[in-house]
């Protein structure tokens, strides 16, 4: 693999030659992928590994007895051992695999939520949640006659935890469930003064993952959380697998999510049992290959460095601010670069973000347009949509060289 | 720029910059709001009838949202002037696509036919008549 083994900087240029997906034109132009915070592209060795895994080691997990069925649980649970790794988690059986953040929120949502939340509790989440960490809470709050509660930002998109003395004094908070960075805004949130003052309330602290896992060194046991919750697929591994890393003595005492297969101990008419940990939560079939191909990107991470990729990240993203900046028209979002991981929102003149993106399209420059999933930041910002450009270890500078010059033909078209 | 006009006609940039229909009625006789969520379009439509409660005497919209759905839904209100409610209801949107004459993919589909998806609403509601099924799966108000 063409990585630096060290500290030192990623070469980016070399990374990208492990990412089959650059091997193509686009609209006959070569392709500028700044999409990455949607879902990252994925290299040669996870693809390699997930097929090696398939046409060698393949069968269903844990009941198998054949040499097959063992390979298969070997690469399940060595898969794991890697996630417990990557987040620092003391213990294996705290990982629970899911298929993605969204689903691992809505585990914590629903099976602890569901039993611990009642009248006069609380959830508290931000104004820059995704819907994935704004949505169950809103759900599973109003359905148990809990109140939900959204700390607004401030004038400079910041999260204002001025009010958290008036809501300690009204409710009994459960639940404080925020991101750690913003998929919108790529803001990197300083969670210390949150996490300390729901230990002050007893709330368990629920951290939304997806966007800082592949970025920057996410540990559970610094952060201080209860939950943490990943997705595979934006951090170079497949779609369809994620992680939900829980306290164990948490875990252990919740209610089960899904049921049927594989999570019980024992089943007879009269009652069943519930398995040990992690398998209580991972009923029916688990995402085999998926998570093989997990633990093969954070292989793939962790030797390109996470801390060689957030300084190349804060690197794209002060030459990108550099350069939109130039760009008549242009309004740029969030905070500045030390403090953002690879992503840059923004909005030219009252140009819908939709005819940006597609004429940004036939430029072969791919950005996410819309509200990104985070409708009530929308609304803050007093717009409906922005343009999102967001980088990763593959981005390269003439990237978002390309992305100016598409903006510029945008003006053009919308003169 | 010839790639980029193939998208954006000018008859469409046109209908973008000056909307010809803009605005509200009030004591409207139909209307109905419509929003795209997948990528925050909204469109208000609102339609007067003439003295036979049947023939679209005048439309208004309001909304924001890309160039093609507001474009898109300028040119409706031209197109259905003077048509009657029954006709407009179940108008083929092949029709409002002709007029727009520019390839759509999947997801712009869905911002062209959003006023007309809207206004069809509106004519069904001011009747009474049913929806018909698949009408849109936008978010309706």
């Amino acid at each position: 693999m063409a990585v630096t083994t060290d500290r030192r900087k990623l070469d980016a240029h070399a990374l990208r030659a492990d990412f089959p997906i650059f091997e193509q034109l686009i609209h006959g132009k070569p392709l500028a992928y700044l999409d990455s915070a949607n879902s990252s592209q994925k290299p040669r060795q996870v693809l390699d590994a997930m097929t090696a895994f398939y046409e060698t080691s393949y069968a269903n997990v844990h009941r198998a007895v054949h040499v097959l069925g063992e390979r298969a649980t070997a690469g399940l649970e060595g898969a794991r051992e890697k996630v417990r790794a990557f987040v620092n988690a003391p213990e294996e059986r705290e990982i629970v695999f899911v298929r993605n953040a969204t689903e691992a929120l809505n585990l914590v949502a629903y099976a602890w939520g569901g039993s611990n939340l009642g009248p006069g509790d609380a959830v508290v989440v931000t104004e820059l949640e995704h819907h994935s960490n704004f949505v169950p809470w809103q759900y599973i709050a109003r359905r148990n006659g809990a109140e939900f509660l959204m700390l607004p930002l401030d004038d400079a998109y910041e999260v204002d935890l001025s009010g958290l003395d008036e809501i300690a004094r009204d409710h009994t908070v459960k639940v404080v469930a925020t991101n750690l960075v913003s998929n919108s805004l790529g803001t990197i949130a300083d969670l210390a003064p949150l996490t300390r003052w729901a230990r002050e309330q007893g709330a368990i602290f629920v951290c939304d993952a997806a966007q800082a896992a592949p970025h920057m060194r996410v540990d559970v046991q610094a952060l201080d959380c209860d939950f943490l919750a990943i997705s595979g697929h934006k951090m170079c591994g497949p779609s369809g697998i994620g992680a939900l890393w829980g306290r164990g003595s948490i875990l252990e005492a919740m209610e089960p999510f899904l049921l049927g297969g594989h999570m019980i101990n024992s089943v007879r008419y009269e009652k069943t049992t519930w398995g040990e940990l992690p398998h209580k939560f991972e009923a029916g079939t688990s995402p085999i290959a998926e998570a093989y191909g997990m633990g093969a990107a954070i292989d793939y991470l962790e030797a390109a460095g996470i801390d060689a990729i957030e300084a190349h990240e804060h690197e794209l993203v002060a030459y990108a601010l550099g350069r939109l900046g130039e760009i008549p028209g242009i309004t740029l979002y969030g905070p500045p670069p030390e403090r953002r991981a690879g992503v840059v929102s923004f909005n030219l003149a009252d140009i819908h973000p939709h005819d940006v993106a597609q004429i940004l399209d036939r430029s072969g420059v791919a950005i996410r347009a819309g509200h990104h999933c985070c409708q009530p930041l929308m609304h803050k910002l007093g717009v409906a949509a922005t343009n999102r450009a967001s980088f990763y270890l593959y981005t390269v500078p003439e990237e978002i060289d390309q992305l100016v010059d598409g903006l510029h033909t945008v003006r053009k078209v919308f003169a | 720029m010839n790639e980029f006009e193939q998208m954006y006609r000018e008859v469409i940039l046109d209908h973008y910059k000056n909307p010809r229909g803009h605005g509200v009625l009030e004591h409207a006789d139909a209307e109905a709001d419509g929003q795209n969520p997948l990528c925050g379009d909204e469109v208000s439509i609102y339609v007067a009838f003439g003295e036979d409660g049947e023939t679209i005497d005048e439309v208004k919209f309001s909304g924001r949202g890309c160039a093609i759905s507001q474009a898109a839904t300028s040119m409706l209100t031209e197109m259905v002037q003077g048509r009657t409610a029954t006709e407009v209801a179940s108008l083929d949107k092949e029709e409002l696509l002709e007029e727009i004459g520019i390839p759509l993919t999947p997801v712009r589909l869905k911002c062209a036919v959003l006023g007309l998806t809207t206004l069809k609403i509106a004519l069904h509601k001011a009747k009474g008549t049913p929806l018909p099924e698949g009408i849109g799966d936008l978010e309706l108000n």
